[in-house]
């Protein structure tokens, strides 16, 4: 018996040893790609600058819902066009498309200067808005910009110091890498420096949250915002659509197509690029929750 | 003719006994496959971060401009999580077991049983809501505090997790019990309680070890209802603060974490990987053993 399991053993040990061997070639690709599920996506951006039928977008974690929508609409109507996504964040998204891996690179910031520079051209796809929401029955409803910041570092704690009542402030956030947390944090100028008390995975998990909780303040998106909680007026001005759009709520930022400004796109990708700053996609970026800029 | 029928019949017998092996190492392959896999993917994180500072530092900013990848609030968070757990999971559910296997009448025990079945079948995204929802809200009123959410709230859901396995094997430990023990006892003067505490539970002391154990196994690697009630903030626990697990920290960062950050998520999962074994390894000694008792 206990030869037995002792030949066992190392009969399992050499097997793995031997699969260890084989496995390291993996292990490089993986690390080549970074994220083992976007590697799809990245060979078929090689393929599309071949000009073969398929668009390819790279860029910001944020525009996935508006993105893959557009994708998937665009997709139905022309057959025979295959469209990809791959959601690696703004940063990478803008490196991409000006090293030629993608055609369209999606950006939830403008373009800096050193940017343009380099040959890139942004094109406003759409606008989103980021509301900040406490609990229905919290009596605050209005903070100015500095207040959100000096509340998300901490230096405010307590809802009295403005105006509510004497009850700490509990501050709910989403994790790492959201592209939402990003784009609150790099507005109102919190980048790093947010003394979360929860970080949740979800935007209808912070929503539940806050409604559950009086003391509690967080931040969605417009579109997902419902009367179960309190958006707060920022500066005096109530997020909506037209506020948005005529840029007088500040806590918003842009969803930007990013296209090299001397080459010319690939048949298939200036079809999608025309169809999605069209009227006709208006529909569908605004059912994605976003505001249509067109 | 006969010859030749026999010949089949070993022939077939034999096919489908290649077929069950084949079926059987799936099981194994499948274990091999993630076990290199986890090895692998998680082995350059550690490397490139130093694995003194990556199982020994104390801030986890992973998407931080100057990113610190430390991992000692997420495993002292299990490991205080877990071990608050058992401690109001194993008292409730190891009394219910003796209560449902020696002295529970017919009907009781019917009803009972059902209970723990079904509270066995609740999917955990389920307790996460409902904990979200009640006992969140709950213990921040009760405690009066600003938030609710924490190691407390995760500890009691686990709690209430853990039950049904450590109900259903401590019973089939203690049914498994022979008659004649607790006759003898019972003849002996021994009252109905005092055998069944002094001689039951005894005898069948290393399965319901091993019940525990397995309760253990089941509070270390829950994810989804730990995440919606624990505040999931990567704080060093202490009991109301947010804290997050080792299965948390995984799960929240892996859809959109690239780089060194996944890796070093690769890295999370092969240590709670490692508890894992641990757990295994410790519930087959105490199977083992009640096997040469």
């Amino acid at each position: 018996m206990k030869l037995r399991s002792i030949l066992g053993i190392t009969i399992c040990s050499a097997m793995v040893l031997s699969m260890a061997a084989c496995g390291e070639e993996a292990q490089t690709s993986t690390a080549d790609n970074g994220a083992a599920d976007t590697s799809a996506a990245a060979d078929n951006s090689a393929s599309a600058s071949d000009g073969s039928n398929t668009v390819a977008t790279d860029g910001s974690t944020s525009m996935e819902k508006v993105i893959g929508a557009l994708g998937e609409k665009f997709m139905n109507d022309n057959s025979g066009i295959t469209f990809t996504y791959n959601p690696t964040g703004s940063g990478s998204g803008i490196t991409a498309v000006s090293e030629g891996r993608c055609d369209i690179g999606l950006s939830s910031r403008a373009l800096k200067d050193e940017e343009k520079e380099k040959g890139l051209t942004e094109t406003l796809l759409a606008l989103d808005g980021i509301c900040v929401i406490v609990n229905n029955d919290n009596p605050v409803s209005d903070l100015s910009l500095g207040d959100i910041s000096k509340i998300y570092t901490g230096e405010i704690t307590n809802w009295n110091e403005l105006g509510g009542e004497d009850s700490e402030i509990v501050l709910i956030g989403r994790e790492a890498g959201s592209g939402t947390r990003d784009g609150f944090e790099s507005i109102t100028g919190t980048t790093d420096s947010c003394k979360y008390r929860q970080e949740l995975t979800s935007t209808g998990d912070v929503i539940t949250t806050v409604s559950q909780n009086p003391n509690a303040i967080g931040y969605a998106s417009l579109a997902s915002v419902s009367d179960t909680v309190k958006a707060v007026t920022v500066d005096g001005v109530a997020a909506s659509e037209e506020t948005v759009k005529d840029g007088t709520y500040v806590i918003q930022r842009p969803f930007m197509l990013i296209t090299k400004s001397d080459a010319k796109l690939t048949d298939a990708a200036q079809k999608f690029f025309d169809y999605a700053l069209s009227s006709d996609a208006n529909e569908v970026i605004s059912g994605a929750g976003a505001i249509p800029a067109n | 003719m006969n010859n030749s029928k026999a010949k089949r019949k070993a022939l077939f017998e034999n096919i489908i006994h290649g077929i069950f092996l084949i079926l059987g190492l799936v099981t194994v392959g499948c274990v091999l496959l993630i076990t290199i896999y986890l090895v692998i993917s998680g082995i350059p994180a550690i490397a490139e971060i130093g694995p003194v500072k990556f199982l020994f530092g104390k801030t986890w900013a992973s998407t931080a401009a100057e990113p610190s990848y430390g991992i000692l609030p997420f495993i002292l968070t299990s490991v205080y999580g877990t071990a608050g757990a058992i401690l109001i999971g194993v008292p409730i559910g190891f009394l219910t077991a003796v209560y449902l296997s020696k002295l529970a009448p017919k009907g009781v025990k019917t009803v009972v049983g059902q209970a723990v079945s079904l509270l066995a079948g609740i999917p955990s995204v389920v307790y996460g809501l409902v904990g979200m929802l009640v006992l969140v809200p709950g213990v921040m009123k009760l405690f009066k505090l600003s938030d609710g959410s924490g190691l407390f709230a995760a500890i009691i859901v686990l709690a209430i997790m853990v039950l049904p396995s450590i109900i259903n094997v401590s019973m089939t430990a203690l049914n498994a019990v022979p008659e004649d023990y607790e006759q003898a006892s019972l003849a002996l003067g021994a009252t109905p309680v005092e055998t069944y505490m002094r001689v039951s539970v005894p005898a069948a002391k290393s399965g319901i070890a091993a019940a525990v154990v397995l309760g253990v196994g089941r509070a270390i690697g829950e994810t989804m209802a730990v995440m919606m009630v624990s505040g999931n903030a990567p704080n060093m626990p202490s009991l109301f603060e947010s804290v997050r697990f080792l299965t948390t920290a995984v799960a929240s960062e892996m859809s959109y974490s690239s780089g060194l950050q996944r890796q070093a998520l690769f890295s999370i999962a092969l240590v709670l990987f490692l508890f894992i074994m641990l757990i295994n390894a410790a519930l087959n000694f105490f199977l083992k053993r009640d096997e040469k008792g």
